[in-house]
This record gives C-alpha cells, sequence and structure tokens, in this order.
C-alpha cells in the first residue's frame, strides 16, 4: 500500500521565496533552498516549487535555484510555472527536478502533455488544474470550470473532462487547486477533490484551503486524494510535518514516518 | 570510486548528485577500463526497458556488464537497471540481459489495494520492503523505512533470487539479486535518509571486497 504524501509548497519569484492568499498580495518570506531542505529534514514526502517570475531573467535564477535544491534534498520535487513547452520542460528535469507540471500551457496546448509524457515518461508530467465552482450546465455539467491566470480567466472547460482527458493525453498525475478554497486554510474542496479522484485512475493531488491536519486526512479519507499539497500551514510555523503527519497517521491512513 | 554506467537511459545525475552529497567518490562512465578500475558499478536507468536495451546493446555494454559481473565486480540496479538484469520485460518484448533469471511483468490493474479501491497504475509514491533475506544493503536501515517507487512493471525473478518484496495490491520482488550483484525497483537516490544509507552500504560493501 502506498503512502498518502504530504507535498510543501513553495512559491518562487526571482529566485525567493513568496506565498500569495488567493495569488494576491505575495509577500517574501525566505530563501526557497534552505526551506526545501528544512522540509525534506522534517519528512515531506515530495516538494513543489512554483515559479512566479515573469522575466526571462528571472527563469534563470529559479533554474538555479532548481539546481542548488537538487544537490540537497534526495526526495522527488516537481516544478511547475510558466512551462509551456517540450523545452521548458527538459530544462527544469535537467536541472534536477523529477516531474514537471503544465497548468495554462496545457490548456492553451494540449499536445505538450502528450509530447511530455512521450519524451521523458508519463511519471514526469503533473497537470496542473486551477479550478472554480461555477453554476452547472450544459457546458459545464459538474459545476466546476477550469480557469487560468490564477483564476482571472474562465476557459469553458469542464474540470471533470480536463482531468480524463489529461489523463487520456498521458499525465502521470493531476494536481487539482481549488481557487476558491486556495488561502481560505477552511479545508480542500473535498467534493471537487473526490469528484476527480473516482474519475481518474493516475493519482491526484489536493491543493488549496489547508489549515489544519485534519484538512488533510479529509482530503485522504473523504476526498480520496493520493497526496495533499500544503503551503502557509507550514511555512508560518502553525505546525511541523512530523505533527500533520502524525495526526493523520492516528486516524489509520498511511504516512511515511520514518526518514 | 564507483562508477556510474552511463548510457542515455540512465538517471546517472541523480545518483551522482546523492554520491557526492555522502562523500562517496564516483564517475559517470562507459569507459571498460574505468569500469574495471571502480570498486563498484551503479547501474541506473528510466525509461521504457525496450531503449534502454538498445542503449545498452548499441555501445555492447551489455557485453562489458556481464563480463564484469563474472569477475564478480560489485553491482547495483535501479528500476529499469534492476529489471533488465532479469532475461525478459514484458514490455515491448523485450529480451533483456539475462543475468538473473526471471522477468518483468505490467502491475496488473485489476489487483486492489487493501482499502478495496484498484491500484493505480504506475505504482508511484513510497512504500516499504519487507526482507525475505538478510542483506548487507539493508544494514541499519528501519523496516518501517520507505522508498520512492515509479514504475508500471516489476520484477518476478526466480524464487531463490527474491530477497525483498513490497506490497501492492499484492507482494511483487523490490528487491534481488545474491551477495554482490543487486537490484532494487526504486530510487535509493530519491529515499531520503534510508536511501541515501542503502547507496552507503554499497559502497561499504564494495570497498570491503577491494580490501580483502
Amino acid at each position: 500500500m502506498l503512502s498518502r504524501r504530504i507535498i510543501p509548497c513553495l512559491d518562487v519569484r526571482d529566485g525567493k521565496l513568496t506565498k500569495g492568499v488567493k495569488f494576491k498580495g505575495n509577500v517574501d518570506i525566505g530563501d526557497p533552498v534552505e526551506t526545501a531542505r528544512l522540509y525534506y529534514e522534517q519528512g515531506a514526502d515530495e516538494i513543489v516549487f512554483y515559479d512566479i517570475t515573469a522575466s526571462s531573467e528571472g527563469r534563470g535564477i529559479f533554474l538555479d535555484v532548481v539546481e542548488r535544491v537538487a544537490s540537497q534534498i534526495f526526495i522527488p520535487f516537481s516544478v511547475g510555472g510558466g512551462i509551456n513547452s517540450v523545452a521548458d520542460m527538459r530544462a527544469v528535469l535537467l536541472a534536477g527536478a523529477e516531474k514537471c507540471s503544465v497548468n495554462s500551457g496545457a490548456v492553451k496546448n494540449p499536445d505538450i502533455i502528450s509530447e511530455g509524457a512521450a519524451a521523458f515518461g508519463a511519471q514526469c508530467v503533473v497537470l496542473g488544474m486551477d479550478v472554480k465552482r461555477v453554476e452547472k450546465s450544459d457546458k459545464i455539467p459538474s459545476g466546476f470550470e477550469v480557469v487560468i491566470h490564477g483564476g482571472r480567466k474562465y476557459t469553458g472547460m469542464d474540470a471533470l473532462e480536463w482531468a480524463k482527458t489529461g489523463e487520456s493525453l498521458g499525465a502521470g498525475e493531476i494536481c487539482l487547486n481549488s481557487i476558491d478554497a486556495d488561502g481560505t486554510k477552511d479545508g480542500y474542496d473535498l467534493e471537487l477533490t473526490r469528484l476527480v479522484s473516482k474519475s481518474v485512475r493516475i493519482p491526484v493531488i489536493a491543493s488549496g484551503g489547508a489549515g489544519n491536519p485534519q484538512h488533510m486526512a479529509d482530503a485522504f479519507t473523504k476526498g480520496k486524494a493520493s497526496a495533499a499539497l500544503i503551503a502557509s500551514i507550514v511555512h508560518y510555523g502553525e505546525y511541523t510535518i512530523r505533527q500533520i503527519k502524525e495526526h493523520i497517521s492516528a486516524q489509520g491512513v498511511r504516512m511515511r514516518m520514518v526518514w | 570510486m564507483l562508477a556510474i554506467l552511463d548510457y542515455k537511459a540512465g538517471n546517472q545525475t541523480s545518483v551522482r548528485r546523492a554520491l557526492d552529497h555522502l562523500g562517496i567518490e564516483n564517475q559517470i562512465t562507459a569507459d571498460p577500463g574505468v569500469l574495471a578500475a571502480a570498486d563498484g558499478i551503479i547501474f541506473p536507468g528510466v525509461g521504457a526497458a525496450g531503449q534502454a536495451m538498445d542503449e545498452l546493446t548499441s555501445g555492447g555494454l551489455d557485453e562489458e556488464l556481464k563480463s564484469l559481473i563474472w569477475q564478480e565486480k560489485p553491482l547495483l540496479g535501479i528500476c529499469v537497471g534492476c529489471q533488465i538484469l532479469l532475461d525478459y520485460c514484458e514490455e515491448n518484448n523485450t529480451r533483456t540481459l539475462a543475468i538473473i533469471p526471471g522477468e518483468c511483468r505490467l502491475f496488473n490493474p485489476a489487483w486492489n489495494e487493501e482499502d478495496g479501491t484498484p491500484i493505480r497504475v504506475p505504482h508511484m509514491g513510497w512504500n516499504r520492503v519487507a526482507l525475505k533475506k538478510s542483506c548487507v544493503l539493508f544494514k541499519d536501515i528501519p523496516i518501517e523505512a520507505e522508498f520512492y517507487f515509479v514504475h508500471s512493471y516489476y520484477p518476478a525473478p526466480k524464487q531463490d533470487f527474491i530477497i525483498g518484496e513490497t506490497r501492492y495490491g499484492e507482494d511483487f520482488c523490490s528487491v534481488h539479486g545474491r551477495m554482490g550483484l543487486w537490484a532494487v525497483q526504486f530510487h535509493p537516490e530519491k529515499s531520503g535518509a534510508p536511501g541515501l544509507k542503502l547507496l552507503n552500504n554499497f559502497h561499504d560493501y564494495c570497498l570491503e571486497v577491494r580490501n580483502a
């Protein structure tokens, strides 16, 4: 049986760590390499870096961060943000990342998923999805719509359909982020998480809304997620990863407890 | 010095980073002279078994590896490097190195996890290894330790060669081989402290053989 995974997510801008709330008003809170090492030592099962840099100069700094992380932490880590081509994927994988996450790049050009999977293997390609609740309609029968640009732009795509399409194109995993829940600390959108987890056979990472360890336990038991993404709950020192894992493990959910 | 076998289907750099971190001298190489001079060889692998075999055979590295193993050079196969030590892999019906008797099979998607849900393939994430016999690679590694796996095919060697098993729907062999010739399906270079310990144990064994 696989252990459920706890995955801290680090937002990086110009090589520095930030954490935004609802993607607005980001404040710098530290060095991503040092923070990654801390989470590695604390028992993180994987780490996600999300590059929110706009400039190409910042992109170079980011790749340098990826390389430094790879030489210091010995668990898998993935990289997302600004990945729009197989060449972008290759750059982060060569820098030492295990996986790369495509999000709006895949909405604009779904072939990037199949091309990436063919070039590097499905396990390297994570489909990142930002999702918002909307009125159920013929076009969006699930009531969950895929959005891009941090939730500012609606795509007209049903989240459930997009998840299945992503799986059939060769994505190895789905990182499912609820824009409604993101930054609220009220818990993951369990309905969304369960819907998507039950309709694909690839692992689903729940994202957005974690405020306490019980939220993560719920994402596993009720949402059927394989992994849970966390950010501010650990970035601001409210809980250590060990405390989180002990809480979840006590409910019979298997966690990796030795590291 | 440990040699990391250089061919196009490997994750040589992540193995190198782990060895560098451990302070173990290492070299990524396909040079027969360097391989012969090394205290041990790490044989990594990612991707498909067929492609990995093509890369090996086109450079004559398959014969080189076999000859080094005959000379009892310690070797550690990782992931696809673990699978292609066997005779055959179901992935694209590939004949593999035939160094250890057995074959490599696709996970059966009809298998269920303990909670009754069907297994997801690839088997990707952290899982345990139950040792079927003692193995110096696992010296001082706690039995609850977990290792990072990413694979859709699993090794099924002849019973005598099974060293450790992992449960994913059903038990499959995740460590096989014999003294001095080991193969692990997981990625020790990505398995945190227990994985680094395993690499260190392999290096210790290589030094013992050299100094014997």
